[in-house]
């Protein structure tokens, strides 16, 4: 239909009286990183679960490599979804299975592979991303980075084209933050994917970005080039520049104070 | 008092829609139960968890019942002088009533608010949403091991109560009181009918059903529940009222059953 992986047209979300998406419509370019951003509880998340069809819309449509993903039964809602990676903010591991038994799931359930055949992949992603000696723990014995690391590998099995990540370094400290970026980065050349990700990491996150979205009252705010944010004088962006930088300068003025 | 009957059509609203949330779920979970692939091992499993480990709290629970049954019944069939009527006293006690509904109540209280805290766990920290994403059927996938091995366990659990009640009967009633051993079997078998039986496993087969739909819908659930608030207050929450509506369910069903197969 376009080059947009995922297009909305005129999407209200409602939860009551409350409006988190007031028509909006927006493109996400296929092939490319688009960064959500935006204040806590401005419905980053629930922008993700519209497109996973997990929250349906009060009115507009969204189209997922062109087709209406709104109002779809189960089992279409199934064949979309495949298209789908996803790492969940706590990446969402199964407690009752291994790391090298979560990591196999989409393959043993979504693909008729041979046992031998899901091993060998299984094996080989586990050592990509360097948890080849933790196959056989349990999520509640990872730390938070390789919980993530966890939940990349076992996104990518069935090799989707669209990858949507809720704030994939939150709780990690800094340098592994940047190891996930990095991470991102050599996936994303690795396998070509869409990439949608919500993250407060700003300004870091926008040298990965080729779209920044804000997310502000409702409304999407997109910027085609980063760079922009800093020179643009809407008031919602102008506020939120301040924050960041805010603290920027904050902490340079900490250390400046004898 | 607009607002206050604006509340209680609110309230009936919300119950009705409860109500309704629960039947698809039902619903959904005899669905899961028909789609392939089947998790042989995942029901193994689950008759391990629900089942076998169940058994050393239904062997407690039915050797006393029984044994009390003894001592009660030898009290109140003395003053009649019947006291060779104790075996089948115990037996249709434990064949019609007890059994079936201890038994549930047990079940309900270790195995029933185990699987409402997993899958009110499951859906607060996203696991559930995971499933779902990766098109794998949450309800093959996790309800229906769970559904089928709670269906298959009560009755057998059911029976295990039976015997072990019948025995803890036969201790304090023949071993301690005096009765005839002879009399306590043969009282028994002349008195209990298929139907006794038959009545004692349809109880079990419905309490099963309630056990395994209430507990695993509410923690399903758990993020729409009226006032059950969020993260882990929620699931202990929610995992509280499931034990207290199952055990309540189980009773009026009870005496529906009861009334209705007399
Ligand atoms: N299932 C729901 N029912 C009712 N309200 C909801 C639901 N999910 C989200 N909301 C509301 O929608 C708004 C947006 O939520 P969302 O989770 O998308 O925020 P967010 O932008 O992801 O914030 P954060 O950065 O803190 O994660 C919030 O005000 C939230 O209360
Ligand atoms: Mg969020």
């Amino acid at each position: 239909m376009d080059d947009a992986a995922i297009r909305f047209e005129h999407v209200t979300k409602r939860f009551g009286s409350q409006v988190v998406l007031n028509d909006v419509s927006l493109a996400f370019p296929a092939g490319k990183t688009t960064v959500i951003a935006g204040g806590s509880g401005q419905g980053k998340s629930v922008t993700l679960k519209l497109i996973l069809g997990l929250l349906q819309p009060e009115a507009g449509k969204i189209f997922v490599e062109g087709q209406n993903i709104v109002g779809l039964g189960r089992r279409q809602l199934n064949e979309v979804r495949r298209k789908f990676g996803v790492l969940f903010q706590g990446a969402a591991l199964l407690d009752s299975l291994t790391v090298y038994e979560n990591v196999a799931l989409p393959l043993e359930e979504r693909t008729s592979l041979s046992r031998e055949e899901i091993r060998r992949r299984v094996t080989e992603s586990l050592v990509q991303f360097d948890l080849a000696e933790h196959g056989d723990k349990y999520p509640a014995q990872l730390s938070g980075g390789m919980r993530k690391r966890v939940g990349l590998a076992r996104a990518l099995q069935l090799e989707p084209s669209i990858m949507l990540f809720d704030e994939p370094t939150t709780g990690l400290d800094p340098l592994k933050a940047m190891d996930i970026y990095d991470l991102f980065y050599h996936t994303q050349k690795l396998y070509g994917f869409t990439s949608i990700i919500v993250s407060h990491d700003i300004p870091k996150i926008f040298n990965l970005a080729d779209q920044v979205v804000i997310l502000a009252a409702g409304r999407f705010i997109v910027f085609e080039d980063p760079s922009e944010i800093w020179t643009s004088d809407r008031p919602e962006i102008r506020d939120l520049v301040n924050r960041v930088m805010g603290t920027v300068y904050n902490s340079k003025l900490v250390e400046a104070t004898p | 008092m607009r607002g206050l009957i604006e509340r209680m059509g609110g309230l009936g609203l919300y119950y009705l829609h409860d109500l309704g949330r629960m039947g698809i779920f039902l619903f959904q979970c005899v669905q899961g139960i028909f789609r392939r692939p089947f998790r042989f091992r995942a029901l193994v499993r689950q008759i391990g968890l629900i089942g076998v480990d169940s058994l050393p709290v239904i062997f407690f629970t039915g050797a006393f019942t029984g044994m009390v049954l003894g001592l009660q019944g030898y009290y109140s069939l003395r003053k009649f002088g019947s006291e060779g009527m104790l075996g089948s006293a115990v037996a249709l006690s434990l064949f019609r009533e007890l059994a079936p509904v201890l038994t549930a109540l047990m079940v309900t209280g270790r195995a029933g608010s185990a699987m409402c805290a997993e899958l009110g766990i499951m859906r607060n920290s996203e696991q559930l949403d995971a499933l779902e994403c990766m098109a794998i059927d949450p309800f093959r996938y996790l309800v229906a091991p769970k559904f089928l091995a709670t269906l298959i366990s009560l009755p057998i659990l059911t029976l295990f109560f039976d015997l072990i009640g019948i025995y803890g009967g036969y201790l304090t009633g023949v071993s301690l009181l005096g009765v005839n051993a002879g009399a306590y079997f043969a009282g028994m078998e002349a008195s209990v009918v298929n139907k006794d039986i038959t009545l004692g496993l349809v109880k079990a087969l419905v309490f099963g059903l309630l056990i395994v739909w209430i507990c695993t819908g509410r923690g399903y659930f758990v993020h729409v529940i009226r006032n059950a608030g969020f993260g882990a207050e929620g699931v202990s929450k929610v995992t509280t009222q499931a034990v207290v509506v199952t055990s309540i369910a189980i009773l009026v069903w009870d005496y529906i059953i009861t009334a209705l197969m007399l």
